[in-house]
């Protein structure tokens, strides 16, 4: 019964980063159908950036957690800067090419991404500072760390001013009827550049603050770090139905439940055959299974096709 | 397209054969390893032909490919090495390879190819990894993969007394043993390249091509889009079973880092760049991007040193850097790849008015 | 009086199907008998489409069923429609818009033709002799519809009433009993509706039966043996023309709408 709570815990604090890296994913496939899958680069480099930040900040002198808040701002700004540019740059021209065509675009940003990351920050592991004593609470039976629920609040805090934001404002309404019908919006007087643009900028921004906590729990990063973080939440915004926020939170949260019960179970359920090393499975066998029965993924609509 | 006409006339072909035929000895003058390379390269136009039936015809975005690959490659390092002490000959190999591909194709393709296409892109991706997760974990409790480490010691592709691996005299000449790869794996390009030509222009070929374009009506006019679409998923794992063998063969070693996404991503790559659907368009693509990062790693170095007279950059990152590049650059001004087929390269201009 | 007549070509026995609270379709039953032009008309949004769209297979009806040619129709699946032999064109055309017109036509041989893949890659007598059946009877299907010189340009470059024609071809190509067309007329000037008309009634004579959705009433009433009227998803009326235009129902519907 430890066990599965404290799995459960776990599971939940990864699965609000999935959740977060997930939002970006679901909110450019929802808008404009591309898989953008320079997102986890995204991630990645909001990670390596609160590290040099905050890296310089403490050894200048800084407090800790005052420093982490400047690199985590720092953080957000270079990714909202960067995701602006991917779509400027990259996809923008490519609007009306064929599908594959910006598939492959972003599949050679995220290269470059990569590269880049490697060039400026070598390819070592790097150590994340640590923001916060490590205190440990106990409830049930199960542990937490600071870091652990302060990953929680944060996340859901920032999905929640999402969800404030698309169905609040005005650039929110005309985000939803941009995914409902990009042409239609654009005759209503939407302005659909801005509104793409905005996609990649706040979904850069959440990435990026899913980077300074993944940086934070796990006190490492790496210029690859981005790459499997990255696939993970795509799953996640797939199993619950691309292009639907609620439903990439909700993806994500399950698929961080499902891994680590997963990775905490493997080992009895298959008599020791198979052990926690196949903890990445379970997302890929998850999603398999999901589409299987619900090809529109858990959360999402059935898209009737109309003849 | 002049160039095609070229190649399909009599003195076209002739001169083609004589190329085919001169290049891996004029490529043996830079050295064995040249002509590695170009086996290599042959190897992706190969794989890139066979994943040019799935998404070039059939327009499904497989972005798992490599896995096929993958289990025809450990088929053959299993039944044919010291790991298990078999040593099966080709005959037997090579079809229980194709088939365990065409299967895991069947299994994994009969309940997602109904999903969407962007949820087969993901599904087909997840597997990949799966298969790479177990070929390297399932060296305990059993040791069936050997984990990590690989399989080393795998029999080179052989007929009887003849050997590909090693030097041998044929008519006087001493043949290398990539050298007489290289002509099984130009014998297996004409193969595939024949069989992607007729499909293309067949009863099924057409109904693939509705499917791309209106799947709705396809399945009106009676097409069972689902068992065609599984078709083409089916073959294209087969050739990637072939071609997984025919590596595991050449290499005398297979480990599961060769089998990870990017090598999926860069045979799709190889596809889109090139020219989907388009055969010359393909060939071209798989050619470019084998040799293109092997001149870059013989490149980029010294030229870094005679530039700035030291090294900036970490040669292989700045060649994975310019590769990346590369993939945007081409997408940017050519979205249609750098030599799509006519009728594609009018589909686009006439949108993008 | 209907016991002599032979056995309805289509039979809808009460098809229902709603979108979530929306009744699209309530108990629709009627009947088509072989070889005549059945008309199927009603204000917008009353169900027609949905009705051609349960019968092909491409929505699964929440009740009925029909029956067709004597056999109940798998309600799950328009190739299997297809293959049974009803053939459809759609109210906003889809056609193969990269694909040249003789091969759209070419691809709606396919359910009647065999080669598969070895036969494509062996290249054998019967794939090749197949093939060319293929080709000439799309070519023939051109001449029948009058658009064969346009055999060679892409589906999506023919103007309006040419893909109009196109889409008739291809369904054509299935060799189907029942022809069901959605809106032929549509978009359409006076003269291009009159040479509808004729090829409409030119493909009747010629054996197949036809349901045909139409707005235009004065075709539907000049071409039908028998019509139906449709109303928020209700079966009103189905008879001749003349009894049909004077119903008082139809013409408030009509009016209503
Ligand atoms: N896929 C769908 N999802 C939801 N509602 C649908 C769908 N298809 C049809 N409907 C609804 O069912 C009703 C009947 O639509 P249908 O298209 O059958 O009408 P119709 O008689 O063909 O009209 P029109 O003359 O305009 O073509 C309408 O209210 C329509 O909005
Ligand atoms: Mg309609």
């Amino acid at each position: 019964m430890d066990i599965f709570l404290q799995q459960i815990v776990n599971g939940l604090v990864q699965g609000s980063i999935y959740a977060l890296v997930a939002l970006g994913y679901t909110m450019v496939y929802g808008i404009m159908g591309l898989i953008n899958f320079a997102h986890g680069e995204v991630v990645m480099i909001g990670t390596l950036v609160t590290i040099t930040v905050a890296g310089s900040l403490i050894k200048a002198g800084m407090p800790v957690a005052l420093a982490g808040l400047a690199g985590m701002m720092a953080a957000v700004l270079v990714c909202m800067a960067l995701g602006w540019a991917l779509e400027r740059v990259a996809y923008r021209p490519l609007r009306h090419a064929p599908r594959l065509t910006p598939l492959i675009t972003a599949i050679g940003m995220s290269i470059v991404l990569q590269n880049l990351a490697m060039m400026v920050w070598g390819r070592n592991y790097l150590t994340f500072p640590s923001f916060l004593p490590s205190v440990d609470f106990e409830l049930a039976g199960a542990h937490f760390t600071a870091i652990q629920v302060i990953i929680v609040l944060v996340s859901a805090a920032t999905m929640g001013a999402l969800l404030l934001l698309v169905y609040r404002t005005k650039l929110g309404m005309a985000m939803r009827a941009t995914a409902q019908n990009p042409a239609v919006a654009s005759l209503m007087g939407v302005n659909v550049n801005r509104v793409i643009a905005a996609a990649f900028i706040i979904g850069s921004a959440l990435g990026a603050v899913a980077g300074v906590m993944v940086g934070a729990y796990y006190e490492i990063a790496h210029y690859q770090m981005g790459f499997m973080l990255g696939l993970k939440a795509f799953t996640a915004a797939v199993l619950g139905g691309i292009g639907n926020l609620a439903g990439a939170m909700l993806g994500g949260i399950l698929l961080g439940i499902i891994e680590a019960l997963g990775a905490g179970y493997i080992g009895d359920l298959t008599g020791g055959f198979l052990g926690s090393h196949y903890q990445d499975i379970f997302a890929f066998v998850v999603l398999i299974v999901v589409l299987m029965f619900k090809p529109s993924g858990l959360f999402g609509e059935k898209s009737g096709d109309r003849a | 397209m002049n160039f095609g006409r070229f190649f399909r006339s009599t003195v076209g072909i002739a001169t083609l054969a004589a190329l085919l035929v001169a290049l891996p000895f004029v490529a043996a003058m830079g050295g064995q390893a040249w002509v590695r390379i170009l086996d290599f390269a042959i190897l992706y136009v190969f794989l890139a032909l066979g994943l040019n039936i799935v998404v070039g015809l059939a327009g499904l975005l497989d972005l798992g490919y490599i896995a096929f690959y993958a289990v025809g490659a450990y088929t053959w390092a299993l039944l044919a090495s010291p790991h298990f002490g078999l040593h099966w000959p080709i005959w037997a190999i090579l079809p229980i390879g194709a088939g365990l591909a065409c299967l895991a194709g069947v299994v994994l393709g009969s309940p997602t190819l109904k999903l969407r296409g962007d949820y087969l892109a993901i599904v087909t991706l997840g597997f990949g990894e799966i298969v790479r997760i177990f070929l390297n974990n399932l060296n305990a409790p059993i040791n069936v993969t050997n984990g990590p480490q690989g399989i080393t010691l795998i029999d080179p592709v052989s007929f009887g007394a003849f050997k590909f691996s090693g030097t041998t005299q044929i008519f006087g000449f001493a043949v290398s043993g990539p050298q007489k790869y290289y002509f099984l794996l130009i014998a297996l390009a004409i193969l595939v390249i024949i069989i992607n030509l007729r499909l293309q222009n067949s009863r099924i070929g057409r109904a693939w091509q509705a499917i791309r374009e209106d799947e709705i009506a396809a399945k009106a006019i009676g097409i069972n889009t689902r068992n065609l679409k599984l078709l083409a998923f089916a073959m294209g794992a087969s050739f990637g079973g072939v071609a997984g063998g025919i590596f595991s063969a050449m290499q005398g070693f297979v480990s599961p880092e060769s089998f990870s996404l990017i090598e999926s991503i860069m045979i799709l790559a190889m596809v889109v760049l090139g020219g989907m659907g388009h055969i010359p368009g393909v060939i071209l693509g798989a050619v470019l991007l084998t040799v293109l990062p092997e001149v870059l790693r013989y490149g980029v170095g010294p030229l870094q040193m005679a530039l700035f007279g030291k090294m900036l950059a970490d040669p292989e990152s700045l060649r994975m850097l310019v590769f990346g590049l590369a993939l945007v650059l081409v997408m940017r001004f050519k979205p249609a790849g750098l030599w799509p087929s006519p009728v594609r390269r009018r589909e686009l201009q006439e949108t993008g008015k | 009086m209907s016991a002599n007549l032979p056995t309805p070509l289509l039979e809808a026995r009460a098809v229902a199907k709603h979108f979530g609270g929306v009744k699209a379709l309530r108990d629709v039953s009627l009947s088509i008998r072989r070889g005549e032009i059945y008309g199927l008309i009603g204000p917008n949004g009353a169900g027609k489409t949905t009705f051609f769209n349960c019968m092909t297979g491409l929505y699964v009806p929440d009740g009925g069923g029909f029956t067709f040619d004597g056999t109940p129709l798998v309600a799950d699946a328009s190739d299997k429609a297809a293959a049974r032999g009803i053939a459809r064109t759609f109210q906003n055309i889809r056609l193969f818009g990269n694909m040249t017109a003789l091969e759209n036509v070419m691809v709606g041989r396919h359910v009647r033709t065999r080669a598969g893949v070895l036969g494509a890659i062996f290249q054998n007598a019967a794939t090749r002799a197949e093939e060319a059946a293929i080709r000439q009877k799309a070519i023939d299907l051109l001449h029948y519809v009058r658009i064969e010189e346009r055999a060679d340009d892409l589906a999506r470059n023919l103007s309006y009433g040419d893909q109009r024609r196109l889409e008739i071809a291809r369904a054509l190509a299935t060799d189907p009993k029942l022809l069901c067309l959605d809106e032929p007329a549509a978009g359409m000037n006076a003269t291009e509706t009159e040479q509808l008309r004729e090829l409409i009634d030119g493909i009747r004579r010629d054996g197949t039966t036809i349901l045909l959705i139409e707005h235009d009433v004065k075709l539907v009433m000049g071409l039908c043996d028998r019509v139906a009227v449709l109303d928020y998803g209700a079966l009103l009326i189905e008879d001749v023309p003349a009894v049909v235009q004077k119903d008082q129902r139809v013409i408030e519907a009509y009016l209503g709408a």
